[in-house]
Parts: structure tokens; C-alpha cells; sequence
């Protein structure tokens, strides 16, 4: 999320150059599938540069990919909330005089936090969700070890095991950002 | 020297204009919107900018507020100049003198662009605290004395969200009157109210004209005009065609587009 915001900097910069760069990662980001990127990640250092990492870097390798990738949907979710802020707080701000950081920190950014709550709680699930994805590479993530469990035992209930505990964590989520929400909601 | 030139030296305030623009031209890419504009108002003076939508009142008004800058002309307020007319255009004043420059008058928009997370007290008292760096104690003091005159004591832990338009109007004529500002522009302060309300936001510029406020307003209301103000610009297609007291401009107009403009909204009403 914080790598997140950091893109959303440097996507709406006003450096023609920045911005466009960054929309063009991000449009990478967003257009291949995550399992494409999380096995570039993995086994890009050993067929680019004939590093080989070995096991240890397959947790790394999952972070990264998915750091890489969530950032860049991240970074939409903020400029959409940071673009919705009426033009007329700005003007205020600027009125005040208060300065361009002061601006964002004290009066833009507060309200964005509260706008994106929701579409941040729909990624950080999805997120959670996906993280399935690091069977690709053999990371002995919770989906993967249902997967062992089920086939040595010829059982589904590890399956529905691992179904528990992604609700579970998520319903975590989605509670914690739903309170969230309430504390924000003495305004409108 | 006489007794009145001295009594001048000595209060500044009644001597240099507290706002004065010259030739004051601007213009969005193709499209001229300001044409060679002067004004100049004095201490204590109600200026109302009357004219028909995009005759160029409201970009005049940002100009002067700092939110556009203009391509030629000169610009001052007591007498500390903002920008100055140079061979390339206006030449503005370097980034931190135009923010101390900014303590110097305040603005009230049309749709009141108060903070929405920030309750009353902390809308008025955030930016003297913390841009100015003015004594918390005073501040707060000072805040509560000015929603005690706007009638709003009660509402100072109140959102936003939770008031009336013409309450949130006040608020942010308060939010622009803590930092003392020596005049106050208006953006059609009273066009996203009904007329009701619009009642109370003219009772209280009155109220500050009363105590000599020196105020620019520019207004679609040709009554809220004439009553509060006692000189009036009349704006169409970036000029100023005519000026001079209400009785004259509004009343008795000479010239025939003023006319034309004043006699189509006595049609409408």
C-alpha cells in the first residue's frame, strides 16, 4: 500500500515523462495475469543474469511479485480518491495559505483515506485471496499445503479447512475496515 | 502642509488604497476574458461587481485572490505590491512574500469550500495555528468572539455536514476574518442560497460594513447590491463599462448596456 502511494505520486506528477512512464508500468501491472509476474519474478534473476537464488528466495519472490502488482491498483484507488476531492478545497487551502504539503497532508489527504476505505477493503481481500497463486512457484503457501493434504489423505476437508480460514481472515479484514469506516463517518 | 495631508501620513490606511489593480488584462489560451481592468478601493469602502455570466467578474476576483494570475497589469494591497507590470507581462512577487501577502485579505466562496473533517472551531482556528503560527489561547478567544457576533455559539463542535448553507456561509466569513484580513472578497456569496438565507448573509455584511470592513462582493443580486454597497462596477465581456454609487449605476444607468442588462432582469422578477 505504501509503494502504492508512492506510484500515485509519481503517476499524477506533472512531469510529462514521470507520469507516463508510470502509466505504462501500471498498465503492465494491471494487463498480464499476477501468476505471469510472480514466475518473471522467480525465475527472472536465473534466465536474465544466471543467478541462481535457490529456495530461500521463493518467499521474497512472492513478496515482491505481489507488492509489484498490488501497488499499481493501489496507486488507481488513490488518484481516483485524490482526483474526487472538489477543486475548492485546494482554492481554500491556498486562500489560507496554507502550503502545497500542509494542503495535502492536513485537508486532502484525510478525506481521501475516507473515500478509498471501501475499494481498499476490496483489494486488500482480493489480495488475500490471491495469495493462492504462490503454489505457481512451489511457496508452501496455505492453498498449497491444502492441496498435499487433500491428495495424501483422498479427503476434500482440507480444502474446505483452507476455505475456512480465507473467510475467517478475510471476514478479519473487512470487519476492521468496516469499523474503520464508522470512526470516519462523523462527516460526510 | 495642511491639517488633512498630515492626518494622511500619519494613517496610511485612509491614504493608500487598501486594493488597487491597473490595467489588468488576462486571457484563457484564444479567449480575452479580462481587457485592461483598474480599480482601486479604499478603507471602509463596499465594492459590488455586477455584470452578465462570463462577462469576466469571477476570473477578475480570482486574479485578485491569488487563485489565477494575470498576464498584464499591476496589482497591490496596502500599498505592498503583488505583481507589477514589467516588459514581458506581470512580474509577480517571489512565492514568500505572496504568502504573507495572502494574510492581507480573505475570501468567501460561492459554496462556502469549508473543510468537511474539520469541525467549526478547527475550520476557523486551523490555518491562524498552524500557517501563522499565532498563539493557540488568542486564537481560540478570538474564534468564539466571531461565531458569538455570527450567532453560531452553540454550533462550534458542529461538521459542516451537519448545517444549514447559511450557516456554513458564516462560518467561512469567520473562517476569513480571524486572520484580520483589511478586505474581504466575496464570490457570489449568496448563490447557493435560498432566498431566506440570503437574508441572513446580508445582515451580516452589513453588519461588517457597519464596522468599516473593506469589502468587494460580486453578486448576481442586484438588490443585495444596491443595499450593502455604496460603489458599483458594471462588468460585460472583460471591461468595466460603468461605475459610480448604486443610486446612479443600478438606478439611474447611463450606459445602454448596463441598461439593456438591468432591464432584462427587472423582466425576469
Amino acid at each position: 500500500m505504501p509503494l502504492g502511494f508512492c506510484i500515485c505520486g509519481l503517476r499524477m506528477s506533472k512531469i510529462k515523462f514521470i507520469s507516463r512512464v508510470t502509466s505504462i508500468y501500471i498498465s503492465i501491472m494491471r494487463g498480464t495475469p499476477l501468476m505471469l509476474q510472480l514466475l518473471m519474478v522467480f525465475f527472472g534473476p536465473y534466465f536474465l543474469f544466471g543467478m541462481s537464488l535457490g529456495d530461500s528466495y521463493r518467499f521474497p519472490a512472492v513478496i515482491i511479485a505481489f507488492s509489484l502488482n498490488y501497488a499499481a491498483y493501489f496507486a488507481e484507488i488513490y488518484r481516483g480518491g485524490i482526483q474526487s476531492i472538489p477543486v475548492g478545497q485546494y482554492e481554500a487551502a491556498n486562500v489560507l495559505g496554507y502550503s502545497r504539503a500542509q494542503t495535502f497532508f492536513k485537508i486532502i489527504l484525510p478525506q481521501v483515506i475516507k473515500r478509498t476505505l471501501p475499494p481498499v477493503t476490496n483489494e486488500v481481500i482480493t489480495l488475500t485471496k490471491d495469495t493462492s497463486l504462490a503454489f505457481a512457484i512451489a511457496c508452501a503457501e496455505m492453498f498449497t499445503q491444502a492441496k498435499h493434504m487433500a491428495s495424501a489423505q483422498r479427503s476434500m476437508m482440507p480444502y474446505v479447512a483452507a476455505g475456512i480460514f480465507y473467510y475467517v481472515f478475510n471476514f478479519v479484514v473487512a470487519f476492521v475496515m468496516e469499523r474503520l469506516e464508522k470512526r470516519l463517518s462523523y462527516y460526510r | 502642509m495642511t491639517a488633512e495631508q498630515h492626518n494622511q501620513s500619519e494613517m496610511p490606511s485612509t491614504g493608500t488604497p487598501v486594493f488597487q489593480v491597473t490595467h489588468l488584462s488576462k486571457a484563457f489560451g484564444e479567449l480575452q476574458v479580462l481587457k485592461d481592468i483598474s480599480l482601486s478601493v479604499n478603507h471602509g469602502q463596499v465594492v459590488s461587481i455586477i455584470g452578465p455570466s462570463g462577462s469576466g467578474k469571477s476570473t477578475f476576483l480570482r486574479c485578485a485572490t491569488l487563485l489565477e494570475t494575470m498576464e498584464h497589469g499591476s496589482m497591490s494591497f496596502m500599498g505592498k505590491t503583488v505583481c507589477e507590470e514589467g516588459p514581458q507581462g506581470a512580474v509577480y512577487a517571489p512565492v514568500s512574500e505572496l504568502r504573507k501577502l495572502r494574510a492581507l485579505f480573505g475570501l468567501v466562496f460561492q459554496n462556502f469550500n469549508l473543510f468537511p473533517h474539520y469541525n467549526v472551531l478547527k475550520n476557523i482556528t486551523d490555518a491562524p495555528i498552524c500557517v501563522q503560527k499565532r498563539d493557540p489561547a488568542e486564537v481560540l478567544e478570538k474564534a468564539r468572539e466571531l461565531l458569538k457576533t455570527m450567532g453560531l455559539s452553540a454550533k462550534e463542535n458542529a461538521y459542516p455536514c451537519e448545517l444549514s448553507g447559511g450557516q456554513q456561509q458564516r462560518v467561512s466569513i469567520a473562517r476569513a476574518l480571524i486572520s484580520n484580513p483589511q478586505i474581504l472578497f466575496f464570490d457570489e456569496p449568496t448563490s447557493a442560497l435560498d432566498p431566506e438565507l440570503t437574508g441572513e448573509i446580508l445582515k451580516t455584511i452589513r453588519a461588517l460594513a457597519a464596522r468599516k470592513m473593506t469589502m468587494v462582493i460580486v453578486t448576481h443580486e442586484i438588490e443585495f447590491a444596491r443595499l450593502v454597497s455604496d460603489h458599483v462596477v458594471f462588468m460585460a465581456d472583460g471591461v468595466i463599462v460603468e461605475q459610480g454609487p448604486p443610486e446612479e449605476v443600478i438606478s439611474h444607468p447611463k450606459n445602454p448596456r448596463t441598461q439593456a442588462f438591468l432591464m432584462k432582469l427587472s423582466h425576469k422578477a
